[in-house]
């Protein structure tokens, strides 16, 4: 009788498997740490940085992934609205918060379109939104640099002339963003145990944990819910579901080019044909590593990954430079592992899903032979 | 005018459009004084380099397994015969030959795990061979430092071991089909003839598979599952095959572009190569569960068409070259139109 019952070791396994993700990192977190040589106070330092550069980043993901549309790979788009923004105001020459502040401004209402249009393109992709999204990524890029790299100058004018490359138009390939650099991290450092901390970014980030909690709660939240977990029975309840599913990509496109200003604010610099593109890959490995699926995700599983993720990237190279001598191998590996971790959490969010399914029969299945035997005694 | 419409509707507007634009490029060129004679030249070499790696979607797409995302997997099984050919100290046409012959047993066999995987993921198969694809560009980058290959053309000279980012080919496979009866018209025209013929030789055989008792059995799976389960067939196998199939092709394919590039491009240099064959099959009417040898040959001489002309031309006209922009736009949109196109989601 209980072969077919789940069994304890079944149990176990599951609960493994459903960890398996941030198990492996920590145990190549910790050979790396061994092997990299690094003092623990260095390490949390660049944690500390990397939690306060990124979380902002991940955190635009959450949303989409409540309303059943996986992972947005489309939140390069918002990247690149936040960067348009910066671009003006560093040609305005408006510095520290309120040029921040400015950039945001700016990328609001372009983020809001960029991600009205790509939830218009998911909804006529549904069941494929993230390969949909992932190209969205790409072609968005096309049209950014139509605008940065022949607009800027000729139609939307810049001034600046450290801005514009030596041709006369378009945008050089890194603009500096020295009068913002670290404006929001440094408005609030406070340091312990050598460690500095930036409050203020923190704080930043903790507000939009409070509204992403918030939000949950919220009318619209539990409507997203409601579309994650079955189109159909959300649409005969009355919800609008293509809006609802409209209003997440907005929502994590807007949150996504904020997100893209604090991390360009600690980096310094923008790398202005390259820093959306890598963001995107980055932030959703970051999440993937907490033990976020494509379906389930928390906070919690940002701070985890954020931790990990940027523990492995920090020690990787070193630690190959001590074992086999070469540090690119180890900058190789960091990529090989960020690309990998996706693929896995991929496919093991596919064959759970198929797993959860068979296992949900074999246990109905069961409950009817119980119920039988108990009639037949 | 009914049959006119019809005909437009079936050839696909967006093909009709970009057609257009060929066709309007190739009329201004020689007005701007870009020669014709090269460009078409250029537009079929450039054909010929990139018809086999299009050619590998085929097979996926006809068993239902979506596009191909996942090309550099393959690539990587074509890197690998090319650069242990050249290792064993194979030269000239015979070291060509050897590429495919030792690329051919790693494409089977990344073929058959990468099959195995799909079969597992079924619904999700694009997302994942993407990410399959970019995970085996960088797994192979570790490896291509650490694997013992010690020919001193292929290695960095100062450690003598770990392979360049870059092989020439020079002295190996270097246009040894490009050369191959080839012949000239006028000063500037060149066909590659042993190329074209290649091509002409591996699309014969594809389409001769298609129409055999296995090919029928994949279209059967490709266009419907149920049907195709209901008449007997093994729709694991079949769609492992197919796999198996195309990632043999992009083997196959990555090594004549080489053959005319002139370079073997190492590390990241296939990262992103899976981009332009995809769209270029969907440029020539391909459809997510639909491909034909013929979408691959309009496809792919409209694509290349398109790279070749579009940088000479605009420079002339405008003195800027827009080219990369043009591609990344009229390549992804073309990927986005197939993807959002509603017919396609019948599973």
């Amino acid at each position: 009788m209980s072969e077919l019952r789940e069994t304890r070791w079944e149990k176990t396994l599951n609960v493994l498997e459903k960890n398996a993700v941030p198990i492996l990192f920590l145990i190549i977190g910790a050979i790396g740490i061994i092997f990299s040589g690094y003092s623990m106070n260095y390490l949390g330092q660049e944690i500390i940085v990397r939690i306060a550069r990124n979380s902002f980043l991940i955190i635009s993901l959450l949303i989409p992934i409540m309303a059943g549309m996986g992972l947005n790979f489309g939140m390069t788009l918002g990247a690149m609205a936040g960067q348009i923004g910066l671009i003006f105001v560093t040609d305005w020459a408006i510095a520290g918060i309120p040029g921040m502040v400015l950039a945001m401004i700016i990328s609001t209402p372009i983020s809001a379109l960029l991600g009205w249009m790509c939830g218009k393109i998911l909804n006529m992709a549904k069941g494929r939104e993230m390969v949909t999204s992932y190209i969205i990524g790409f072609f968005i890029n096309g049209v950014y640099q139509l605008i940065v790299l022949y607009g800027m100058g000729p139609v939307i004018p810049i001034k600046d002339p450290a801005l514009v490359l030596p041709r006369g138009y378009g945008i050089r390939n890194t603009v500096n963003l020295i009068r913002m650099r670290r404006s929001l991290d440094n408005l609030l450092a406070i340091r312990i145990f050598g460690i500095s901390i930036p409050v203020m970014t923190l704080a930043v980030i903790a507000l939009l944990c409070l509204f992403i909690v918030w939000f949950k709660k919220s009318k619209l939240g539990q409507d997203m819910r409601a579309v994650g977990q079955d189109m159909e029975v959300a649409r005969a309840a009355g919800i609008r579901v293509e809006h609802t599913r409209i209003v997440s990509i907005v929502i994590s496109t807007i949150l996504a080019g904020y997100g893209m200003i604090i991390y360009l604010q600690n980096m310094g610099t923008l790398n202005t044909y390259n820093s959306h593109m890598q963001i995107g890959m980055f932030s959703i490995a970051a999440l993937l590593v907490g033990g976020a699926s494509v379906n389930r995700a928390s906070i919690g599983n940002v701070f985890l990954g954020v931790a990990l993720f940027h523990l492995m990237f920090i020690v990787s190279p070193m630690a190959g430079k001590n074992l086999i001598g070469q540090a690119q191998l180890g900058e190789f590996f960091r990529v090989f592992v960020s690309y990998g971790v996706i693929t896995l959490a991929l496919v093991l969010y596919e064959i759970r899903k198929r797993h959860t399914r068979s296992r949900a029969g074999r246990l109905l299945a069961q409950e009817q032979l119980d119920a039988r035997r108990l009639a037949d005694d | 005018m009914v049959s006119i419409r019809r005909f437009l509707n079936s050839f696909g507007w967006p093909r009709i459009i970009i057609g257009l634009f060929l066709l309007s490029l190739f009329i201004i060129a020689p007005f701007v004084g870009v020669r014709i004679g090269a460009s078409l030249s250029d537009t079929i070499i450039r054909f010929g380099m990139n018809s086999v790696l299009v050619l590998a979607m085929v097979p996926m797409i006809h068993s239902g397994t979506g596009l191909n995302f996942g090309l550099p997997l393959g690539i990587m099984a074509g890197l690998l015969g090319g650069t242990l050919s050249i290792e064993l100290g194979f030269t000239g046409g015979l070291s060509f030959f050897m590429a495919l012959v030792c690329a051919t047993p790693f494409g089977l066999l990344f073929g058959w795990g990468y099959g195995k995987l799909l079969n597992k993921v079924k619904g999700g198969e694009m997302i994942i061979a993407t990410y399959v694809g970019f995970s085996s560009v960088a797994f192979m980058c570790m490896m291509w430092l650490l694997l013992p290959y010690r020919h001193p053309t292929m290695v960095w000279g100062y450690a003598g071991k770990g392979l360049r980012t870059t092989i020439s080919t020079e002295g190996f496979y270097l246009h040894a089909l490009n050369n191959f009866l080839q012949f000239r018209i006028g000063e500037r025209f060149v066909f590659p003839t042993g190329m074209i013929l290649f091509f002409a030789l591996i699309a014969f055989l594809v389409w001769a598979f298609l129409h055999t008792k296995t090919g029928t059995a994949m279209t059967a799976v490709g266009s419907n599952p149920v049907f195709a389960r209901a008449s007997g067939i093994s729709i694991d196998r079949i769609r492992t095959l197919s796999v198996v199939m195309s990632t043999w092709l992009a083997a196959v394919g990555i090594i004549v572009y080489q053959q005319s590039f002139g370079f073997i491009q190492l590390y990241m240099g296939p990262f992103y190569m899976a981009l332009p064959a995809v769209s270029a099959i969907l440029i020539g009417g391909a459809s997510v569960n639909k491909a034909s040898i013929m979408n691959v040959i309009v496809g792919t001489f409209l694509f290349q068409g398109i790279l070749t002309m579009t940088p000479s031309v605009m420079n002339a006209v405008i003195h800027t070259d827009m080219s990369e922009v043009i591609r990344i736009v009229v390549s992804n949109g073309m990927i986005l139109y197939a993807l959002t196109r509603k017919s396609e989601v019948s599973r």
